[in-house]
């Protein structure tokens, strides 16, 4: 007897029914179960900071017990590989912020309007490949951004520049810029695509152009998701650290001159544990110093994030 | 289809207790400097055992590598400075005793752009002048370190100051290690210094002959004088002890227990006993055979420490140092 | 008021024209970045391209350039890559649901979300400075694919957390009731009616994410990655029973991007041709790794129907 479509349909609408424990206990453990998993994997990120924090602060307090916390934070020089170390922090953090800077300068107006252009412009096609063709971006190692931005970019800026020196904060904070693009460009560009149709229509049928449509309708409803991307992209960009060490180069600086080279505070860390350091010595304590406050700035600049994101979010 | 996932996260729990097998192989850590050499030594040495015997070798750095050889998780450690007396503690606390191994000598080259005339040889201290912690910010032209030269800009290169190199430059030059000046190019790639050099007239640079070598035709090596006259880098020049002082010895340290298996006794014979050929085809220079031959008598008697007593030191002649291997 | 046709249509054109213009932005804009993308490849396979060959991918390191290949460095970055991604994306789902859908809205889950943000702004080193400590030696696991392939899962592991939270954020609360009036529980609704929808999104923190992990350095060196590897890990089907052997997880390893660090830090300039060589190989097994997951996102993209 041939089994027609509908009786397919009943029995596996039956066998869909039989799934669902009728017993109300049972669903209940299950759901439970189910949200204490999920539960963990949340708590494991606080773990995770956890062992951080617990790693650079058990360091920390050995190099601090050794180097007083005012010279840390005043003194402008950071000399702690050489003979007459000097331990303050200034330096780095400069070095740190302007390449940041500049590559928050670069990523975030051209990650929007990508953004903006792939939502709302282009069509179905064009999207679909140009969204990969840019996440392929993310997917350089790193190093190969570092010698890029050292052999090509800085030579071609020193035909613009001539006083340009072979290490500078111009090309790194430019390439980390272009780096990160894909973090703000196709996350926002999500973000923007998942505001429900009947609000973008909304928008056009009151005669609004795409621009409009874009800026005053859906970036707003979708800010939630673009300030994400904008927070993810300014961490990408401040604990990048190959980029920087090859390119901007190792020697501390403190300015705020981009057109020259300086250390960042990630290329301080990677060059000391992977050089000839003796573990255990202060000089090699001084990365977790340093990297406790690197977490201390992306905390202050994550929570004034997390306040702005609260106060101007749409809920629809 | 439940079920079939359940019984493979059973099987991969089951799977996931008994842990590999460690028999038969040798691990290695350390500095990249000396990896070359370990490089082609491991790679030798598996053809000739066919595989039998695996061989890992790490870079993290001589720091690095003695941290995990004090912990008993490396066999032996490459390392381009001696054991530092920190070092030389944590290995006494847990135990590990090592038996200190020269391999080759690396000659540290000052090198000039091709269009420099005017640098014929540079004594110690024209170097000390360049580079000592005074000269920063004030001596920034050639003319400062010696008045017949141009007043043309200093350019200065060198290597990071976490690198052995660095630290091993500054003693023989200036008398102290680490002290130097602050405001020169430096990188941990010496590719990017010898770049800069090529490019810039009036650059001064320094890093591993290696290096040199391979890029002859975009750089000038200089003679240094010692003290006894100007001396060019070369295989003979640092073999008969002329080129002083950067010459520097780098070393393989082996923990005692591991000589006890005997892939890693052989792996250390072979070692010593092809350094000569394959430290000369990576561009260091190799010890007199003697070096090599007291290094497997020590392997042999098991005579552990070091004679350098914790600190690096400088200007040490080949003849010197056999003798000092001789007598501890 | 007085609008005339003429003002209108003024007007209407005035948009039109804005509106091509901002065309013409957006497409540079997106040239930027592929530019930036040719001139990277084209500096490589001018370097590289003529290194690649079947013996290349076959071959252990060695210190003859012309005979040294990538046969651990490849190896290991696949069997790294699929611990990686075994671990994050789970985990990471998991968490961002958790977070988006049970927990409750106090001031604990402002922490949380500001601490994940936090997270991802940790230099990679850092991770491998921290799994050293715990994955490696607390745990025992040893310098291990296991090690790193948890050490790059906890380093991409807020983007993918972000990523998640805010794709099931996206999605309408209409949806959600709709599936509570039909007398669906919280898991039903998730797993039928939210995630479905969120997965696109999912998906597009899931590539970024990966793409982050296969080409960083600096924390597997930390944990042991190694730079001179001259064997393969125990193949994962063995003849004898139980016939799926997880010895790999255990094993030493390397993985391309240290291999390339290491080979562009020799003086000798056919390493570099090597490097070079590498990096376009890497490059492409990125890619082969994303076009799955942009397959799988493409599907769910379309399906969406609002």
């Amino acid at each position: 007897m041939k089994t027609s479509e509908a009786d397919a349909g009943y029995l596996a609408a039956q066998a869909q029914v039989r799934s669902i424990p009728t017993n109300l206990t049972v669903q209940k453990i299950r759901e439970r179960a189910i949200e204490f998993v999920m539960f963990l994997c949340a708590a494991s990120s606080i773990a995770i900071t956890c062992g951080i924090v617990w790693v650079l602060l058990a360091e920390s307090w050995h190099f601090f017990r050794n180097v007083s916390l005012f010279d840390f934070l005043t003194d402008t020089q950071w000399t702690v590989l050489f003979e007459n170390p000097r331990y303050g922090i200034m330096p780095l953090v400069t070095g740190t912020l302007v390449t940041s800077g500049i590559a928050l300068l670069v990523a975030l107006p051209l990650g929007t309007t990508i953004a903006i252009y792939l939502s709302e412009y282009a069509n179905a096609r064009v999207r679909e490949i140009l969204k990969p063709v840019l996440e392929l971006l993310s997917a350089v190692p790193t190093v190969v951004f570092g010698y890029f931005a050292l052999l090509f970019i800085t030579p071609m800026l020193q035909n613009v520049l001539p006083d340009l020196p072979g290490f500078n904060m111009l090309s790194a904070g430019i390439v980390i810029g272009i780096m990160i693009i894909p973090y703000v460009s196709s996350l926002s560009e999500d973000a923007m695509k998942a505001v429900p149709v009947n609000i973008r229509e909304g928008s056009y049928a009151m005669g609004a152009t795409r621009f409009q449509t874009a800026v005053r309708v859906l970036i707003p409803s979708a800010f939630s998701g673009i300030a994400s991307a904008y927070v993810l992209g300014f961490s990408r960009a401040v604990g990048e650290t190959m980029v920087v060490a090859v390119a901007a180069g190792t020697q501390p600086n403190l300015t705020l001159n981009p057109m020259e080279g300086a250390a960042t505070i990630t290329a301080y860390i990677v060059q000391v544990s992977l050089g000839d350091l003796p573990h255990g010595s202060v000089a090699y304590q001084s990365i977790f110093a340093a990297g406790l406050t690197l977490m201390g700035m992306t905390l202050i600049f994550n929570i004034g994030g997390y306040l702005l994101r609260k106060r101007y979010r749409e809920i629809y | 289809m439940k079920n079939v996932l359940f019984s493979i996260a059973l099987i991969a729990l089951v799977g996931l207790l008994p842990k590999a097998s460690k028999a038969q192989l040798i691990q290695i850590d350390g500095s990249s400097t000396v990896f070359p050499i370990t490089e082609a030594v491991s790679e030798e040495f598996q053809k000739a055992k066919k595989g039998a015997v695996k061989v890992t070798v790490g870079i993290a750095g001589t720091g690095g590598g003695f941290k995990k050889f004090c912990r008993g998780e490396t066999d032996i450690s490459d390392a381009s400075r001696p054991i530092l007396k920190a070092e030389m503690e944590t290995c006494k606390q847990s135990g590990v005793q090592y038996i200190e191994l020269p391999i080759a000598y690396d000659a540290l080259t000052v090198i000039v752009n091709p269009k420099n005339d005017w640098v014929k040889s540079l004594t110690v201290p024209d170097l000390k002048k360049m580079w000592e912690p005074g000269a920063q910010g004030k001596v920034t032209s050639w003319n400062q370190v010696r008045s017949e030269w141009p007043n043309s800009p200093l350019k200065l290169f060198g290597p990071g100051a976490d690198s052995g190199t660095f630290d091993y430059f500054t003693e023989a030059v200036v008398g102290k290690a680490k002290s130097s000046r602050g405001d020169f190019t430096a990188s941990e790639d010496d590719n990017v210094l010898v770049q800069g050099v090529a490019n810039d007239r009036n650059a001064l640079g320094y890093f591993g002959f290696a290096y040199y070598i391979e890029n002859q035709k975009k750089l000038r090596a200089v003679p240094i004088d010692g003290g006894k006259g100007p001396v060019l880098p070369s295989a003979k020049t640092v073999e008969d002890g002329t080129y002083q002082p950067l010459s520097r010895p780098i070393f393989i340290y082996v923990s005692k227990k591991s000589l006890d298996k005997p892939e890693v006794r052989e792996y250390v014979e072979f070692y010593l006993k092809n350094a000569p050929s394959l430290v000369k085809q990576v561009k260091y220079v190799a010890l007199p055979s003697s070096a090599y031959t007291i290094g497997m008598d020590h392997v042999k008697k098991g005579k552990v420490g070091t004679v350098f007593g914790g600190e690096s030191q400088v200007g040490i002649k080949i003849e010197e140092l056999l003798k000092r291997e001789a007598q501890n | 008021m007085d609008i005339s046709k003429q003002t209108i249509e003024k007007h209407l054109s005035g948009n039109r024209r804005f509106d091509a213009f901002f065309t013409v932005v957006g497409l540079l804009s997106t040239f930027v970045g592929m530019i930036t993308l040719a001139a990277l490849l084209f500096d490589l396979a001018s370097d590289g391209l003529g290194r690649i060959s079947p013996q290349f991918f076959i071959s252990f390191p060695s210190r003859f350039a012309a005979q040294a290949g990538i046969l651990s460095a490849w190896v290991g970055t696949v069997l790294v890559m699929i611990v990686t991604a075994l671990a994050a994306i789970p985990m990471g789902v998991g968490a961002g649901v958790y977070l988006e859908e049970y927990a409750p809205k106090n001031w604990l889950t402002g922490l949380i979300e500001i601490n994940i943000a936090n997270l991802a702004g940790v230099p990679s080193i850092v991770y491998g400075l921290m799994a050293l400590g715990l994955f490696v030696y607390q745990f025992g696991f040893g310098q291990s694919v296991l090690s790193a392939g948890l050490t790059l899962a906890l380093l991409i592991l807020p983007i993918v957390i972000v990523a998640t939270r805010e794709s099931i954020r996206a999605v309408p609360l209409s949806m959600r009731e709709a599936a509570y009036a039909l007398g669906a529980t919280k898991w039903q609704t998730t797993k039928d009616h939210v995630l479905p929808y969120s997965m696109g999104g999912i998906l597009t923190g899931v590539i970024i994410a990966l793409s982050r992990a296969i080409g960083e350095t600096a924390p597997l060196i930390t944990i042991g990655a190694l730079t001179f590897i001259a064997f393969l890990p125990d193949p994962p089907i063995k003849g004898t029973f139980p016939f799926i052997s997880f010895d790999w997880l255990w094993s030493p390893f390397s993985v391309m991007p240290i291999q390339m660090f290491n080979w562009v830090s020799r003086p000798q300039q056919e390493f570099h041709l090597n490097a070079a060589a590498t990096g376009l190989i890497l490059m492409g097994m990125t890619l082969l790794m994303n076009a799955v997951a942009i397959y799988f996102r493409y599907r769910f993209r379309k399906r969406i129907k609002w």
